[in-house]
């Protein structure tokens, strides 16, 4: 149902955008919409990223993964127990970069009925590096349909990129990877009983959303072969501030655009936020020097205790009578 | 016949028989299954009193009614708005769950259950579907659909049921690629119910007593005397040596803090004994305190506020009593508490000095803050000096193995220096499949006030995973004793291994430090700390007492 839902909401978006090409709505859906999904996108992120960062930060609680720091002659892990700012910097560029807590992945299984094995599993990790850096190298290539004269370093991951020279025009690798990835993503969580059992429509939705982009981006360099020029200058004109809407651009650019657009503006609304989240994640952006430096909690606040007169003064008189040293004396009868 | 809070009542191959397939209903329309040996009982409304807690009264779970109070709805939303600008934790975690799905099977509890919401992801889940309806855009719009759902009294009891079939171990977050911890998300949602007066009595007891006797299990002062001076009997027994008790002696240099279990629970006095055997040996000038008389805090497993409050107890009387430093015995939960908490919650401890031992010299800087370092620190470095005498061989019949508790691997990271210390006293140790140990050790199932009994089966359940490694270790290298040094695991892996893996005894590291060490002017030892015969010592004949199977003398 979720699925279906999704899927129906992806297909759906597509087509109004195709109709807005088709109805000749260049303006609102090649101008407009962009523009306010990129402001929505930006203004967004800000906002969440500026709300978490409004929320304290009462205790120090890194996940340790590895040997702290402690005596001088046993070898400290830095990366996985990092002790000083530099070195949770460190984890941090490991988990972003990396995944790394991905690649720890295992699969745990019964055998013979009552023996728990752990099987390293990186599908998971395989798919997530796929889409992300692959969608990373599509975002950056597409700046050639924003900057003119394009940038060198746009030529060169694009000319990197295409480097197997298969078909005209050149297929390049990220497309292959990143339809890949996307896909092997969409499986497992439609395959995997317990993924599936905890989707969400919001799970599904992203998925197929970057697949529709995918393929309809595909569709327009491979099968369609669409007006670049007037593409890009429409691009290039919304860049600038000064935007144009060149005729005879094709509807599935507009459906493609819109896709975009609803992704950019779907996105800080959304689990999508966790590109900026993992950066304030307490548990790994942390040092684990707890003993060393102290953390201060911002609203700390005076709590009722059971002092040690409290104590003393209930049960002084076990106390004396067992030789344990009081305070004050017992008082004489 | 046993009964649903005994383990005998569980028969293995029923209990093996997992099912994952997950409910055909989705998990928001399938409702808690209240079922006797899977849940903790109530806390009694007299504990509640104690320590100031909302709505005490007597209730029960099976109850239709949990008598929640009036406005229940309001307090649980506005404890939710509060955590979330007061823990950023709590808000991103709110925020950034793409549900991958890679947490699913880290956890003890859906190893050993099957049960959907023993997920990681989902526990939270039970929290975020409440989180988006009132606290995000999509949630308010587009209701179940993104998600969210209505604060019901049946969430609350789901809320109940599983974030008190969490141990807050933290394994799940090892995992997670942005770090969720369940721990925090269990805890907030411990805080959250426990406005509403909704604690359970395995945790609200230790509180209770805690609070007003300094630990859990309520001794008061003349009973640690006696409780103390028992072991010391017991300790002359097998070594010959007479052991000092300082109790509350101002002016010592060392405060020496441990979990209230090592003082009466089979096999932690042992431990206890082991650290009574070493302070006197070494000579160091150390003290108890009656007042501090618990280092293990189940305030963590309640609030922030009551952590904040049982543990305060440790720097105050650190101070009246006026020592340099505090020593820390064998312990998980505490831990967490005195390595991430302490210092922010009740330091600085300004009063104290860097701690320094006074046999070696070193000292330990990387706790120059919180002034508090780890037994085991403290023993790796005597033994790197060379300072403890050891004979390993006393220890040649013990075939070990080690579980790294919770907290002390994944909230601190103290993995070498147990493993150095024990292979310094046994011959014999092999540790458990990569997967099982440090980082990713196992709980016991009985961590964050789980180890009662009338949640059995759920212990079971959750003793799986470790109890599993156990066993492969005891078949494949003919391991018959596991170490951990947590009060608790003390406690509950002896139920785990019992059933999972019969045959191996549960240990603490210091009782084989104790066991091993040649302690000036003993007498003979054939004896260990757990006055059982040492195979291979010189026993006489006539006591009836001989030495076991193929025993060859060193003397």
């Amino acid at each position: 149902m979720n699925i279906l839902v999704a899927l129906a909401a992806v297909a759906g978006l597509f087509v109004v955008g195709m109709l807005g090409g088709v109805l000749g709505l260049g303006w609102i859906f090649g101008v407009i919409i962009p523009s306010l999904a990129l402001l929505l996108f930006v203004g967004g992120m800000v906002a969440k990223v500026m709300g978490w960062s409004k929320s304290a930060v009462p205790f120090r609680i890194p996940t340790s993964c590895g040997q702290q720091k402690s005596l001088n002659w046993i070898p400290h892990s830095r990366l996985e127990n990092p002790h000083t700012p530099l070195q949770a910097a460190g984890r941090m560029v490991l988990e972003v970069l990396f995944f790394r807590s991905l690649l720890r992945n295992t699969r745990a299984e019964l055998v013979d009925g009552r023996r728990l094995v752990y099987r390293t599993d990186h599908l998971l990790w395989l798919a997530g590096m796929l889409m992300h850096w692959s969608f990373l190298v599509i975002v950056i290539r597409h700046f050639r349909l924003m900057m003119n004269p394009v940038p060198g370093f746009v030529s060169f991951i694009e000319a990197t990129d295409g480097f197997l020279e298969i078909g005209l025009p050149v297929v390049f690798i990220t497309t292959l990877t990143f339809l890949l990835g996307v896909s092997i993503l969409l499986y497992r969580r439609l395959t995997d009983p317990q993924v599936r059992y905890i989707s969400l429509i919001g799970d599904y939705f992203p998925l197929f959303l970057l697949l529709g982009i995918g393929l309809s981006g595909v569709w327009m360099r491979h099968l369609d072969k669409v007006d670049i020029a007037g593409i890009k200058e429409l691009m290039v004109g919304l860049f600038h501030f000064s935007p144009v809407v060149p005729d005879g651009i094709s509807p599935v650019f507009y459906g493609h655009l819109f896709l975009v657009s609803m992704l950019l503006a779907y996105f800080p609304f959304s689990k999508l936020t966790h590109m900026a989240g993992v950066f304030l994640s307490p548990t790994r952006n942390m040092a684990n020097n707890n003993r060393a430096v102290r953390h201060v909690n911002p609203w700390d606040y005076p709590v009722k205790v059971h002092t040690y007169e409290e104590y003393e003064d209930e049960l002084r008189e076990k106390m004396v009578g067992a030789g344990i040293p009081v305070d004050k004396p017992l008082e004489k009868e | 016949m046993s009964k649903f809070d005994e383990p005998d009542y569980y028969k293995q191959d029923e209990l093996l028989q997992i099912d994952t397939k997950p409910p055909k209903t989705s998990w928001m329309d399938t409702p808690v299954d209240f079922r006797k040996g899977t849940y903790i009982y109530p806390g009694k409304a007299k504990n509640l009193k104690v320590v100031d807690l909302p709505n005490p009264r007597e209730w029960a779970v099976e109850d239709i009614d949990w008598s929640l109070p009036e406005d229940w709805q309001r307090i649980v939303l506005e404890g939710m708005a509060d955590r979330l600008v007061k823990y950023r934790s709590f808000k991103v975690f709110m925020d950034t769950c793409v549900r991958c799905g890679a947490c699913a099977d880290k956890c003890h509890f859906f190893l050993g259950s099957g049960d959907p919401k023993n997920m990681p992801v989902l526990r939270a889940e039970l929290l975020r579907s409440i989180y988006r309806k009132d606290f995000t855009a999509m949630g308010k719009i587009f209701g179940t659909m993104a998600g969210a759902r209505p604060l019901t009294e049946d969430v609350i009891k789901e809320w109940f049921y599983y974030f008190f079939q969490c141990t807050e171990c933290r394994r799940c977050s090892v995992f997670c690629p942005y770090g969720i911890d369940t721990a925090e998300i269990t805890m907030i949602g411990r805080e959250l119910i426990g406005l509403l007066g909704l604690y359970v009595n395995w945790v609200i007891e230790p509180v209770a007593n805690c609070f007003r006797f300094g630990n859990h299990l309520a001794i008061q002062p003349h009973g640690l005397v006696d409780t103390l001076e028992f072991m010391a009997d017991d300790i002359e027994d097998a070594t010959g040596i007479k052991v000092d008790i300082p109790i509350n002696k101002k002016g010592a240099e060392i405060l020496f803090v441990t979990p209230s279990g090592d003082f009466v629970a089979d096999p932690g006095i042992y431990t206890c004994m082991g650290y009574m055997l070493l302070f006197q040996e070494l000579g160091i000038d150390y003290t108890w305190s009656t007042y501090a008389s618990d280092g293990g805090n189940f305030g963590l497993f309640t609030s922030h506020e009551m952590m904040k409050r049982l543990n305060a107890k440790i720097y105050a009387d650190a101070e009246r009593l006026g020592v340099k430093w505090v020593l820390g015995g064998e312990c998980g939960h505490m831990w967490r508490v005195i390595h991430q908490y302490m210092d922010t919650l009740n330091g600085p401890a300004d009063f104290l000095e860097i701690p320094k031992s006074p046999i070696t010299g070193t000292e330990f800087k990387h706790a120059r803050s919180t002034k508090m370092i780890h037994l085991m620190e403290f023993v790796a470095d005597l033994i790197r000096h060379d300072k403890l005498n050891l004979d390993k061989s006393r220890n040649d019949h013990i075939n070990v193995t080690f579980h790294d508790s919770c907290n002390p691997a994944r909230a601190m990271g103290i993995f070498e220096e147990p493993r150095y210390v024990i292979r310094n006293v046994c011959n014999n140790f092999h540790d458990m499949p990569e997967n099982t140990i440090r980082e990713q050790t196992f709980c016991c199932g009985g961590g964050a006030g789980l180890g009662t009994d009338e949640n059995m089966e759920m212990r079971l359940r959750g003793g799986l995973p470790r109890g599993s490694a156990v066993r492969h270790v005891q078949d494949k290298y003919g391991v018959n004793q596991l170490a951990a040094m947590c009060a608790i695991d003390r406690a509950t892996l002896v139920t785990v291994c019992d059933y999972w893996a019969p045959g191996v005894q549960v240990t603490g590291i210091t009782e084989l430090v104790a066991n091993a060490m040649v302690f000036t002017g003993e007498k003979k030892r054939t004896h260990n700390l757990r006055l059982e015969p040492i195979p291979g010592m010189d026993i006489d004949d006539d006591d009836g007492m001989g030495a076991e199977e193929g025993a060859s003398l060193d003397e």
